[in-house]
């Protein structure tokens, strides 16, 4: 299996884990060895080993693998909710020690407060900065009808289908006017269709606000129609194996035999290496 | 949505309709079991009264209102005695839910005092407040206080951390997240509690009413018992459980079903 992957030709760029990326512009975030360690049962765990990052203002870098793989820890730490046991992020030219609403993240479950309903969730953020009740909800409504929600400004949560939660809760993270966005899988629980859907708006609104956007997927479709760039995680220990850069053009689609055949590329190595990761563990050769 | 919420309504109509006409025979049969009973002479004058009965003293005591000022005593001291327990158990619930060292301190004692039937309560209250009304506000206090308490501190605990996280990054700290984010998403066990804590201060003040009489619904029915009056007795039964019925299904049920629906707990 790795034979027939070694012979398959490279038709696009990836580079090795020891490269160090400089993406082209200003750079807006900046991870340096960063890793994560800790203890369970009495073993030491490697959630996540060394990263080095940089991810450029207005980039959409996708961290793509398997459960387990640290790209969810990653991006917790960049948030500002976990500890790094190593390393430093920077994030708006600031050292990150803690959440800030420069860098929101946005999760599977969508995570909107059931008690508010979706105006008043669009404006959480905004009134926590003390921003004054009129203003709130001019630019609630601007970002409702930026996520086409209108006439659901005053639904509540178990209201709405998933999609939609989706939707409010980008709108809710796009109020707070972030320099970054974090996305955890959050697309993970809709069906394909909604999920489609969700994919070309996104990419419309990241064009139009020109966030950075870095969006955590186990999806390779997915991360291949978002990205520009794309990070192969494997897991055990949680590391970055390979990175991806994709220049096909936008909008994408799906059914793009580039894209399909690029989704293809990158699945032989994470499968790979997940073969490779299992031999190791089997041989005892592992750690 | 509406579609299906008019689906459900049509199809549940001739089970609904059948269902009450199965309550009322079930309880005209009762009355007439009831009253047979009562008519057979198997008690002494006094030890029992039938429905009949039971009505007229029920219109008798509502005319001359001795009925009405002992719902308002008893009712008064229930609302005064919850009241001061959803305050300090709302209080009593962040502090142990937040912090660890109230929690392993207070939290421990607490479930302590939780175990205890709050009208044990009932003979220190006595002791320190003498036969007054504090006395039996702090036996209504001390019955509904631990549960309301657990129930908060639950609450708390079972807050899904994604709602923390994200009103963290979104710049909630301090008060603000507790009265906006944890207070609200521990709601749901907070009614839990809220719920326990009333139906156990309803039966410590009745019970504590009987020892402690004084004009109210216990001290009602121990009338009942000192001029062997069954009728008032029964009279008196049927308003606790009719006021206990009517509390839990105009307050705490319909509370309890919106927060429940709105937090995705049920459909």
């Amino acid at each position: 299996m790795s034979q027939q992957i070694a012979t398959t030709p490279q038709q696009f760029e990836y580079r090795g884990e020891d490269a160090q990326v400089l993406p082209a512009g200003k750079v807006t975030l900046h991870v340096e060895n960063v890793s994560k360690t800790f203890v369970s049962k009495g073993r030491i765990v490697e959630a996540l080993r060394p990263v080095d990052l940089k991810v450029a203002a207005g980039e959409f870098v996708c961290f793509l693998g398997p459960s387990g793989c640290g790209k969810s820890t990653l991006l917790s730490i960049i948030a500002g909710l976990q500890e790094p046991t190593t390393g430093r992020v920077w994030a708006n030219g600031k050292q990150v020690k803690g959440p800030g609403t420069d860098r929101i993240l946005l999760f599977q479950e969508a995570a909107l407060f059931p008690w508010l309903d979706v105006q008043r969730n669009i404006e959480f953020g905004l009134r926590q900065a003390g921003i004054r009740a009129r203003e709130r909800a001019a630019i609630a409504h601007k970002f409702i009808e930026t996520v086409h929600l209108k006439g659901f400004e005053r639904s509540y949560v178990h209201q709405l289908s998933g999609g939609m939660r989706q939707r409010a809760a980008i709108a809710r993270a796009l109020a707070i006017d972030p320099a970054i966005l974090l996305m955890d899988e959050p697309f993970g629980s809709l069906d394909a269709f909604t999920r489609d859907r969700l994919h070309t708006e996104l990419e419309s609104i990241w064009a139009e606000t020109q966030k950075t956007i870095l969006f955590v997927t186990h999806n390779v479709r997915e991360a291949v129609a978002l990205g520009d760039r794309v990070l192969v995680f494997a897991p055990r220990p949680g590391r970055i194996v390979r990175e991806f850069r994709i220049d096909l053009p936008r909008p994408r689609s799906l059914e793009d035999h580039n894209l399909v055949d690029q989704s293809a590329e990158i699945l032989q190595v994470l499968r790979s290496e997940m073969v490779a990761n299992e031999e190791e563990e089997n041989d005892g050769t592992g750690r | 949505m509406a579609q299906v919420v008019s689906e459900i309504k049509h199809h549940s109509t001739p089970q609904w309709g059948a269902k009450v006409l199965r309550q009322i025979a079930f309880y005209l049969v009762l009355l007439l079991v009831w009253h047979k009973l009562a008519t057979s002479n198997l008690w002494s004058p006094g030890t029992f009264a039938g429905p009949l009965d039971v009505w007229g003293t029920l219109v008798e005591r509502f005319q001359n209102g001795t009925l009405i000022t002992a719902i308002a005593v008893s009712l008064r001291r229930l609302a005064i005695g919850y009241s001061i327990s959803l305050v300090l158990g709302i209080i009593l619930g962040l502090a142990i839910g937040l912090n660890r060292y109230f929690d392993e301190t207070l939290g421990s004692l607490i479930l302590g005092f939780q175990a205890l039937p709050s009208v044990c309560w009932t003979p220190f209250a006595l002791l320190w407040f003498g036969l007054s009304e504090q006395a039996m506000i702090f036996v209504v206090v001390m019955g509904a206080l631990f549960s309301i308490t657990l129930g908060v501190d639950a609450g708390i605990k079972n807050t899904p951390p994604v709602y923390i996280q994200a009103a963290r990054n979104m710049g909630a700290h301090g008060i603000a997240l507790a009265a906006q984010v944890i207070l609200p998403a521990a709601l749901p066990n907070i009614i839990v509690g809220l719920k326990q804590g009333w139906s156990f201060a309803w039966r410590s003040l009745m019970a504590a009413e009987l020892i402690y009489i004084t004009v109210s619904l216990g001290g009602l029915l121990e009338n009942g018992r000192d001029f062997v009056d069954a009728s008032l007795m029964f009279a008196v039964m049927l308003v606790i459980i009719v006021l206990g019925v009517l509390i839990n299904s105009s307050i705490f049920g319909p509370l309890e079903r919106i927060v429940r629906q709105r937090w995705g707990l049920q459909k």
